[in-house]
């Protein structure tokens, strides 16, 4: 049961939730500049909520694709008996 | 506009909020397919072959809680009772997380147990380990079930949908990626959700403030609501509106002793749908990190569940209305509805619904996952069928997802029937955990504590949670709000601890050979630290560093909104 498992197969999530923020980030991001309603904003005090959302959905976004490009995962050489 | 409130909170979601909601669907699955690639034995079906980084299981650990109960619990909590909401999370949290991460955790994971039952296994024996694994397993597929009304409930609610409908539909998602990926695919999908969630959490607080005049205006408008009740929701201690405890020194102690020690620390820390996200770590030093970095967004989610809960009941009328004594139907548990309602332009708006039923399927996908663990090892291979090779039990671990999930379907339609049970059910097993951490806490400490002892205080505790309960239902005793389950759960503590002492001083305890790593004076210190050099080196990633950080954060937070 204790035997190393190979680890190579688990995907990296970071590239994942990078695509997600994007895709939600550029929709909300065009939504606030092309398709905001008076009433949109009357509802929010004023705020443009899905322009401010996107922008910050594709902050997100470029934050974790940096993560995956500055620290890449790698396969752990060490087996797992490394550690108790 | 008081008539009609369920038509009231229909979401007028366009389009483009179906896309995104969709969106999100396309990908929980794909996660689901993709992570079945790396599943290739019963340990990485059940426990993601103990190799997922800190941060990752950090947020599910979170997550995992971040369900039905919590969103809608947490704002009707801050609508009705305000700041003293807090103390769920600065006192009934983070203390028990820190103390996971520090005090318990290496015994989980350098012990190599695969469950929470199975350190009982080890430590007492098959007794404890059968009426904890049973009552686990039970209480997991049933809660389950809990979940899946819910969500039923709100799609009902939002979008029209029939209720068996939407069960069905979250039930087949959620058995397509658990029995695929297997923890790995609910641990990565509980994270994606923590951050969808945020997404929708951050505008409601941010645009509430905005539209009520910053904080001073919702001070100002709470006090003009109700300038009697005012001062007690606007300080966090001593809570006497949340204990129903009217005494401010005994309403301080219940929620330090029952909720802070007990409730709390028998939840996070003995709870296997929790604890497994830890000990699918890939080291000692991630699982010890594991609720230690939960702790810290758990520590700010408190601030963005809780105001927009508040703000609610003085920004939107039917619910300030029903907050001043109308009957008009809505209930504080609608209050994020509401608010979403009143606050979010579509687009945003399908990413809230999004965050909502992400929400609610994982919270179920957390329940399944450990189940079908429990079930496998703690049940089966345990008892039923022993020595077979792993393969085996990789197939009995799916087989099992699928009567999990089927079982929960129909607890979904017994609870649509029978409401306020499945209500009363949940309470009730929130009774399993403060005996249970009890007997952990003694069985860790004290080596003396026997076999017997585990058993019996476990059913010993429970049924005093139990009686106490009852006895509040019927009005012997006279316990308002949610001081009941303090004094319940307390009460559970120490019958198990008096009764575990007596039962353990008169029979005979395990021989100190076999209780190596599983007790803390016969365990080799080096045996409990971790290695910290490689991706483990740093200070940053030190559990006394991060502990004290976070303890210093809830400080600060405490004194804040004192």
């Amino acid at each position: 049961m204790s035997e190393p498992t190979k680890r190579a197969g688990l995907f990296d999530l970071r590239g994942v939730l990078a695509v997600l923020f994007a895709v939600y980030g550029l929709v909300l991001t065009v939504m606030g500049i092309a398709a905001t309603s008076q009433a949109d904003l009357d509802k929010a005090g004023g705020i443009n909520v899905n322009l401010w959302m996107g922008i910050g959905m594709l902050v997100v976004a470029v934050l974790f694709a940096l993560w995956v490009r500055l620290r890449p995962l790698t396969v752990p050489e060490r087996p797992e008996s490394a550690e108790q | 506009m008081h008539l009609l409130a369920g038509a009231d909170l229909r979401l007028d979601a366009a389009p483009i909020d179906y896309i995104l909601l969709a969106i999100y669907f396309v990908m929980v699955l794909g996660i689901g397919a993709l992570a079945r690639r790396s599943v290739s034995s019963s340990l990485d079906f059940f426990l993601s072959g103990r190799s997922l980084p800190a941060w990752v299981t950090g947020l599910a650990f979170i997550s995992a809680n971040l369900g039905a109960v919590e969103i809608f619990g947490m704002t009707a909590n801050g609508a009705a009772y305000g700041l003293p909401t807090m103390h769920y999370y600065w006192i009934g949290a983070i203390p028990a997380m820190v103390f996971l991460g520090l005090v318990m955790m290496p015994f989980y994971y350098g012990s190599k147990v695969r469950s929470v039952p199975e350190f009982l296994l080890r430590r007492f024996g098959s007794f404890a380990h059968l009426v904890n694994g049973l009552s686990f397993a039970a209480a997991q597929v049933l809660i389950a079930g809990v979940n899946l009304f819910a969500l039923a409930t709100v799609v009902n609610l939002l979008l029209g949908w029939p209720l068996w409908l939407s069960v069905v539909v979250a039930a087949a998602i959620v058995l397509a990626y658990t029995s695929l990926g297997g923890l790995s695919a609910a641990v990565y999908n509980e994270v994606m959700q923590f951050f969808v969630i945020v997404a929708m959490l951050l505008p409601l607080t941010f645009v509430g403030l905005h539209k009520v005049g910053g904080w001073q205006g919702l001070v100002d408008k709470i006090t003009a609501a109700d300038p009697a009740g005012a001062a007690a929701q606007l300080s966090s201690w001593p809570g006497t509106n949340i204990t129903g405890i009217g005494n401010a020194t005994l309403s301080v102690l219940g929620i330090v002793f029952g909720l802070g020690f007990v409730l709390s620390f028998g939840y996070w820390t003995t709870n296997f749908a929790e604890v497994q996200r830890a000990m699918s770590a890939k080291s000692m030093s991630a699982a010890r990190r594991t609720p230690l970095i939960g702790a810290y967004p758990k520590t700010f989610i408190a601030l963005i569940i809780i105001i927009p809960g508040m703000i609610a009941a003085v920004l939107v009328p039917e619910l300030a209305a029903a907050k001043a004594g109308v009957q008009n139907g809505v209930t504080y548990n609608n209050a994020i509805l509401l608010l979403i309602r009143d606050l979010l332009p579509n687009g945003m708006l399908g990413i809230a619904i999004t965050g909502l039923l992400a929400a609610f399927m994982a919270g179920m996908a957390a329940n399944v996952s450990s189940f079908n663990t429990v079930f496998t090892y703690d049940i089966w291979q345990a008892y039923i069928r022993k020595d077979k090779p792993d393969d085996y039990y990789l197939r009995v671990g799916r087989l099992v997802t699928v009567v999990g999930c089927l079982v929960a379907i129909g607890t979904a339609f017994i609870a649509s029937s029978f409401n306020n049970i499945m209500d009363y059910l949940q309470t009730l097993f929130g009774f399993f955990n403060a005996p249970l951490f009890a007997t952990f806490i003694l069985g860790m400490f004290w080596k003396r504590m026997t076999p017997l002892a585990g058993g019996l205080g476990l059913i010993a505790g429970t049924g005093t949670a139990i009686t106490v309960d009852v006895l509040n239902r019927q009005h012997v005793l006279n316990l308002a709000g949610q001081g009941a389950s303090f004094v319940a759960a307390s009460a559970a503590f120490v019958v198990d601890i008096v009764l575990s002492v007596a039962v353990s001083l008169a029979t005979r305890p395990k021989p100190d050979s076999e209780l190596v790593g599983l007790v803390w004076s016969l365990t080799p210190r080096d045996r409990l630290r971790h290695d910290d050099t490689g991706e483990n080196a740093g200070w940053y990633r030190k559990p006394a560093v991060l502990a004290g950080g976070v303890l210093a954060v809830t400080l600060v937070l405490n004194i804040v909104f004192w």
